[in-house]
């Protein structure tokens, strides 16, 4: 399939309609607010399947709870969004997600093939117990990601790279069509960032899509299909050789959207945002 | 001496009790602990207290049914209180456990004081529950206890899975549709029966520690969530039974403070000897790593001699190593031994030299030196006099696989940035240190 090319301002919900195929996601009218704080602001984007996006942008650019938000992690005051068409919480069971690493406890007393089975909790259902198909699943996973001599280590005598492919590994076992991962490239050697770089190629060849929070912007182009510029509010989405240009650059991490932030912020003050 | 067993039948019923409280804090402290909230347990216990009085003061009735739903209804309500401020406010969760114990625990003893000034008779014995009286079990309060943690067990075993998602990554559950807030609810409420189960034999103010430190010891045990569960459950209820002999052998000594000194001690020994992750483990790691660098110092000083000549097997003399290495020559005669002792080292007419492993041994210390240097010089571009003492350290520490990577990085340089050889080594020896021959 091919997605109708983007253009650099915020895209127009006729522009989502026109498009031939549901989008992977669909956010519209986006606004999230921590108290009375802002992080996010009327995002609207549409993304195509089968793309690897990275959500990119400065520290406290509300990249993180973007992805949170979307996946209804954390409560959205505005907008809605739509997963293949549908709300996300109707999606569940086609959506993958790796966490920041760091969002856990290393020393959690379990070892690597525990927490690549916890992905597959979801297909396992309540109360019952993950049984010998589930390891062979997760065994699988950490196979793809080169960690299956590390299935029986703990987690904490793992490395950082290592630990961030034991997340990825959950998170291939989830069999998703649709992956959120939040920088997954962080503070990774130089090893692990090639067998991610790897596996989203590979994840791609088969049509999945992977939205990616992501931080490193000389890397982008060559990760990355499409972009996603956020500082608040969109700066722009769509294909990485479109949009992903020095003034959109600028407009996002440059002082451009200060004013545009105080009076943000000073609308949330007085109660926040309506509807 | 072990007739009091015997001659007191009430003693197996305070034992009893004693178990089951071990156990099921045991195995419910593990969640707390492990969800970095220690404290809940503590806060809940308090929390019981108002519940208690009022319940005795609505109904008259010190029966132990009365007194658990009394109990089990102001704890729930602490905890739904600690949630919801969590929830509904910017305070974080250490500070709305604060307010709640305090503010429960207050209440409670308001009550109490006020119910001791009581004309009547009937209201003694309700400040038993502030520090525990175990010797007041009775068979009755015994089947109440044991359903309880039967089906706080129950429960646990029901949802296991779903609480280690809970206890390990919150969010990956709940991008998975785990609904996590219900599971939070209900993992708490387990806490609140497992508080409740023990507050009549160890009391509000004590009854934290029965949470907190089986779980903290049986950490140190295992790397494996349901061995250290299960590990904590026995260590409780060990303990448990420990205090009560210990109290019922004992006169007037009181059983909760015993149960938690006995735990505490099982923690103590734990925290210091489990292999690993116990102290004794790492000062004895850190002593082996001190012994290996002061054995590789020494090899390096008879490298380093040689240099100048090119003669690396040239016998020299104890005082010459010793001003070499700035140490006493009785202290460097004791790391000679062990170098001899490792056939490092030979002696001659009173004199040592370097075997062949032993000059090997020297060579890769010096390398992995010198090649640290140049990493440190011309990759990270430090000054040549801030680059030596780093290297004394990492010459210890650099692992083959590292070296590897430092000599693909520098392209197998032949000099330091000194201006000195770096030696070069037979790959075969690379894998051994003195420590290991």
């Amino acid at each position: 399939m091919t997605p109708t090319p983007q253009t650099a301002t915020p895209p127009t919900s006729t522009a989502a309609a026109q498009r031939p195929s549901t989008p992977a996601v669909e956010v519209h009218d986006f606004t999230v607010a921590y108290h009375t704080k802002p992080v996010l602001w009327d995002v609207d984007f549409a993304l195509p399947e089968g793309k690897l996006v990275a959500i990119i942008g400065p520290n406290g650019a509300g990249k993180s709870t973007m992805l949170k938000a979307i996946l209804g992690l954390v409560p959205v005051s505005a907008g809605w969004v739509e997963i293949f068409g549908k709300p996300a919480r109707e999606q569940r069971s086609i959506i993958g997600y790796v966490p920041q690493r760091e969002s856990v406890d290393w020393d959690f007393p379990t070892n690597a093939l525990d927490v690549v089975l916890m992905g597959l909790y979801g297909r396992v259902g309540w109360i019952r117990r993950p049984g010998r198909h589930e390891r062979e699943k997760a065994m699988a996973a950490l196979a793809h990601v080169g960690m299956a001599d590390y299935a029986r280590r703990q987690i904490s005598q793992l490395s950082g790279g290592q630990q961030q492919r034991v997340f990825l590994a959950r998170a291939l076992a989830q069999e998703a069509r649709l992956y959120f991962m939040d920088e997954p490239f962080a503070g990774v050697d130089a090893t692990t960032e090639r067998a991610i770089a790897g596996l989203l190629r590979e994840l791609r060849e088969r049509g999945r899509t992977v939205i990616a929070v992501h931080h490193d912007l000389q890397t982008v182009p060559q990760y990355f299909d499409w972009v996603v510029m956020l500082n608040l509010r969109l700066v722009a989405a769509g294909p990485v050789e479109k949009v992903f240009t020095a003034d959109n650059l600028h407009a996002t991490y440059g002082g451009r959207l200060q004013v545009l932030t105080q009076a943000a912020e000073s609308l949330l003050k007085k109660g926040g945002p309506t509807g | 001496m072990w007739s009091f067993l015997t001659d007191n039948p009430n003693l197996w019923y305070v034992m009893g009790g004693c178990a089951i409280l071990g156990v099921a804090s045991g195995a419910l402290g593990c969640f707390a602990v492990l969800r970095r909230q220690s404290l809940l347990g503590d806060a809940l216990a308090h929390a019981a207290l108002p519940g208690i009085c009022l319940a005795f003061l609505l109904t008259g009735s010190k029966s132990p049914g009365v007194m658990l739903v009394g109990a089990l209804a102001s704890s729930l309500l602490g905890a739904l209180f600690i949630l919801g401020i969590v929830r509904g406010t910017r305070l974080k969760e250490d500070s709305a456990i604060g307010i709640v114990l305090s503010v429960f625990f207050g209440g409670g003893i308001v009550l109490l004081t006020a119910i001791q000034h009581r004309p009547t008779a009937a209201q003694a014995g309700l400040d038993k529950f502030l520090f525990g009286y175990a010797a007041s079990l009775v068979p009755r309060d015994l089947e109440v206890l044991g359903m309880l943690t039967l089906a706080v067990l129950a429960v646990l075993a029901l949802f296991y899975k779903e609480f280690k998602l809970l206890a390990f990554d919150r969010e990956f559950g709940a991008a998975m549709g785990f609904p996590m807030r219900t599971l939070e609810v209900l993992l708490t409420a387990l806490v609140v029966v497992a508080v409740v189960i023990g507050l009549q034999t160890v009391g509000v103010v004590l009854m934290a520690a029965m949470l907190i430190t089986p779980a903290v010891a049986a950490r140190q045990w295992t790397h494996s969530l349901g061995l250290m569960v299960t590990l904590a459950a026995l260590i409780g209820a060990g303990c448990g039974v420990t205090g009560a002999v210990l109290s019922g052998a004992g006169r007037n000594i009181p059983t909760g403070p015993v149960i938690v000194l006995a735990v505490t001690l099982v923690m103590l020994f734990s925290i210091a000897m489990a292999p690993r992750r116990g102290l004794v483990w790492s000062w004895v790691r850190l002593w082996r790593h001190r012994k290996k660098v002061r054995l590789e110092n020494l090899l390096a000083d008879f490298y380093r001699l040689g240099e100048p000549q090119q003669d690396w097997k040239r016998a020299r003399t104890l005082p010459a190593l010793a001003i070499v290495r700035g140490q006493p020559p009785a202290r460097v005669a004791r790391t000679v031994a062990q170098l001899e002792r490792s056939g490092l080292l030979a002696s001659e007419n009173g004199q040592w030299r370097l075997t062949d492993t032993g000059l090997e041994q020297a060579r890769r210390i010096l390398r992995n030196h010198r090649l640290w240097e140049m990493f440190l010089s011309r990759r990270l571009e430090l000054a040549a006099d801030h680059i030596h003492r780093d290297a004394e350290e990492m010459e210890h520490a650099l692992s083959p696989a590292i070296v590897a990577e430092l000599e693909r990085l520098l392209g197998q340089p032949a000099m330091d940035p000194h201006h000195k050889p770096i030696p070069v080594v037979n790959p075969k020896s690379e894998a051994s240190n003195p420590q290991s021959s």
